[in-house]
């Protein structure tokens, strides 16, 4: 049955939930008994269909961060790029932030359409070996909500995995919202058949920051997803003029680093504060491309460099 | 003035660390759940699922339904006492946390929302949809404040866009609504919020505390107008 079925009252709860058939909201729904005898919990057939989709993908890498604003979008965004600089490499950058997809503006794909045919919709491709999908590309204005309750939002993410003709891709990294609640879960549920390569993990270097990352670490090591590496984001900040170092984010409980020696996982990296990245995002063009010699973009290009070499690695 | 905070990000509460109230327990008494105060003349209550958690570093892994019904909670079954303002806090998106809130405050009366962006587009271009998202849901818009506009330099002065500039003003124009002004990059304000301390009583003479007490002053006025 469909996580929200289209009879369903407007607080179901979804039917693969613990509440399912319980809840006060289930009162007088058509499915309230299937779903409080538990025949609507047997395993989602679309996990399997979606193992046999993404049976053309090679590898799936999610971005992850407990925290919102560290920069797991621009991360997602200029780790595709990076991959897909090797033409003999397919790239797919899926975008479940349905709330506040940032991927199209940050790609230069703002405005384009999704098109749908027989073997289902086509993705955007921004290069011939990248290939994007967002809801931003079903919203017909920039000032679309989309004002929509977990089950709902589950639906959408099953449609990403399942009916999106991804094609044959060597890497499809998926960027995600801050937090550990439904796109996560159903991002980790619906791949439980085809199976997820890691985890990358933003933070900045605050401990307001890692406070919520170790929450994701925590999430990671619940559903078993092995955590390729954390990368310290907007790490210092070089001023322009004086060239004298300003932790504007400071790292007082020992940055990412401190966190990742207590939890032994690899700090893959640290990139600093660069204004010319926000630019570069804002104008949606790579600034691994733009500016390839900024501390930041070689900060960046090697961390591309050892998640490439760690892709398999358990934590 | 006696204020609330209800902190409704359940997935990354950072109200306690910010507000230094550590990790006490939240008692019952017979009108609900006892608020946190952060201060000995209980002038500012806090409630945060931060204080229900044994292990800090627990991760809530929680779908819509079981986020709703806590905020539900919160909302109606902590023992605010006499407030003159309740602040909520919320994650970023406009989807379980954000209809719950309003869902359970319906039959008080929200006097509006504060919309935070930082200066560039890809955020604007987020705060954008939870504008719509307080249109759709009846929510008066108090303003747009544009956080992280520019950093000072503490050695040589020279303000750098990090984050670049003017995207919060130019979302007020565009949507109509107020610009309540711009709040710079701190390195001495993250350091506060850090340890948990009063930035307003460590660093009365900053810019910084002047650009965040005028915004305070622009909300509290259209509040009582």
């Amino acid at each position: 049955m469909a996580d929200v079925p289209n009879d369903a009252p407007e607080h179901c709860p979804g039917t693969s939930s613990d509440q399912a058939g319980k809840s006060s909201a289930c009162q007088g729904c058509p499915n309230q008994n299937i779903c409080a005898s538990g025949a609507a919990k047997a395993p989602d057939p679309a996990i399997e269909e979606i193992r046999q989709k993404l049976t053309s993908v090679k590898h799936k890498i999610l971005v992850l961060s407990g925290k919102g604003g560290v920069g797991k979008s621009t991360f997602s965004a200029h780790l595709s790029h990076a991959l897909a600089s090797d033409d003999s490499k397919e790239i797919a950058l899926l975008d479940v932030d349905i709330c506040g997809p940032s991927i199209p503006k940050i790609m230069g794909l703002e405005g384009e359409q999704v098109h749908q045919s027989g073997s289902g919709w086509s993705p955007v491709y921004v290069e011939d070996n990248l290939a994007v999908m967002s809801i931003g590309f079903l919203l017909s204005s920039p000032d679309d909500a989309v004002i929509w309750r977990g089950p709902k939002k589950n639906g959408m993410i099953k449609q990403f995995l399942r009916d999106v003709d991804w094609g044959e891709v060597d890497y499809l990294i998926v960027d995600t919202p801050p937090g550990t609640s439904d796109e996560h879960l159903s991002i980790v549920q619906y791949l439980s058949g085809a199976g997820i390569d890691g985890a990358v993990i933003i933070t900045t270097p605050q401990e307001v920051s890692l406070q919520d990352v170790r929450k994701e670490i925590r999430f990671c090591k619940k559903v078993k997803i092995p955590v390729i590496g954390v990368i310290e984001n907007m790490s210092g900040f070089v001023c322009p003029k004086c060239k004298n170092t300003s932790q504007i984010f400071p790292p007082t409980t020992g940055g990412a680093q401190r966190m990742c020696e207590e939890l032994n996982l690899p700090l893959l990296g640290r990139v600093p504060l660069d204004p010319r990245i926000g630019r570069s995002c804002d104008e949606g063009r790579s600034f691994l491309t733009e500016v390839p010699d900024s501390p930041a973009a070689v900060a960046y290009q090697n961390i591309v460099q050892i998640c490439h070499r760690r892709k398999v690695s358990v934590h | 003035c006696a204020v609330g905070i209800l902190d409704v990000d359940l997935c990354g509460p950072s109200i306690p660390r910010m507000l230094s109230v550590g990790k006490p327990e939240v008692h019952q008494c017979d009108a609900g759940w006892v608020p946190v105060y952060a201060d000995p003349q209980q002038k500012l209550a806090i409630m945060s699922i931060g204080f229900l958690l044994e292990d800090s570093d627990e991760a809530v892994i929680w779908r819509g339904p079981k986020k709703t019904a806590l905020i539900g909670q919160f909302v109606s079954d902590v023992a605010w006492g006499e407030l003159d303002i309740l602040l909520v806090d919320t994650p970023p998106g406009t989807s379980d946390e954000h209809l719950a809130v309003l869902e359970n405050l319906r039959k008080h009366r929200v006097d509006g929302a504060v919309l935070v962006t930082t200066p560039q587009a890809v955020s604007t271009g987020d705060v954008r949809r939870e504008i719509t998202f307080c249109k759709k849901t009846a929510v008066k818009i108090l303003g747009i404040v544009e956080n992280m506009s520019g950093f000072v330099c503490p050695h040589c002065s020279e303000c750098s866009n990090v984050f670049s500039k003017g995207g919060g003003e130019e979302l007020a124009k565009l949507t109509g609504s107020v610009f309540l002004g711009s709040v710079p990059l701190d390195p001495l304000l993250t350091a506060t919020l850090e340890e948990g301390r009063d930035f307003l009583q460590a660093f009365p003479e900053s810019s910084t505390y002047t650009a965040i007490s005028q915004i305070v002053n622009t909300v509290l006025s259209s509040l009582d107008a």
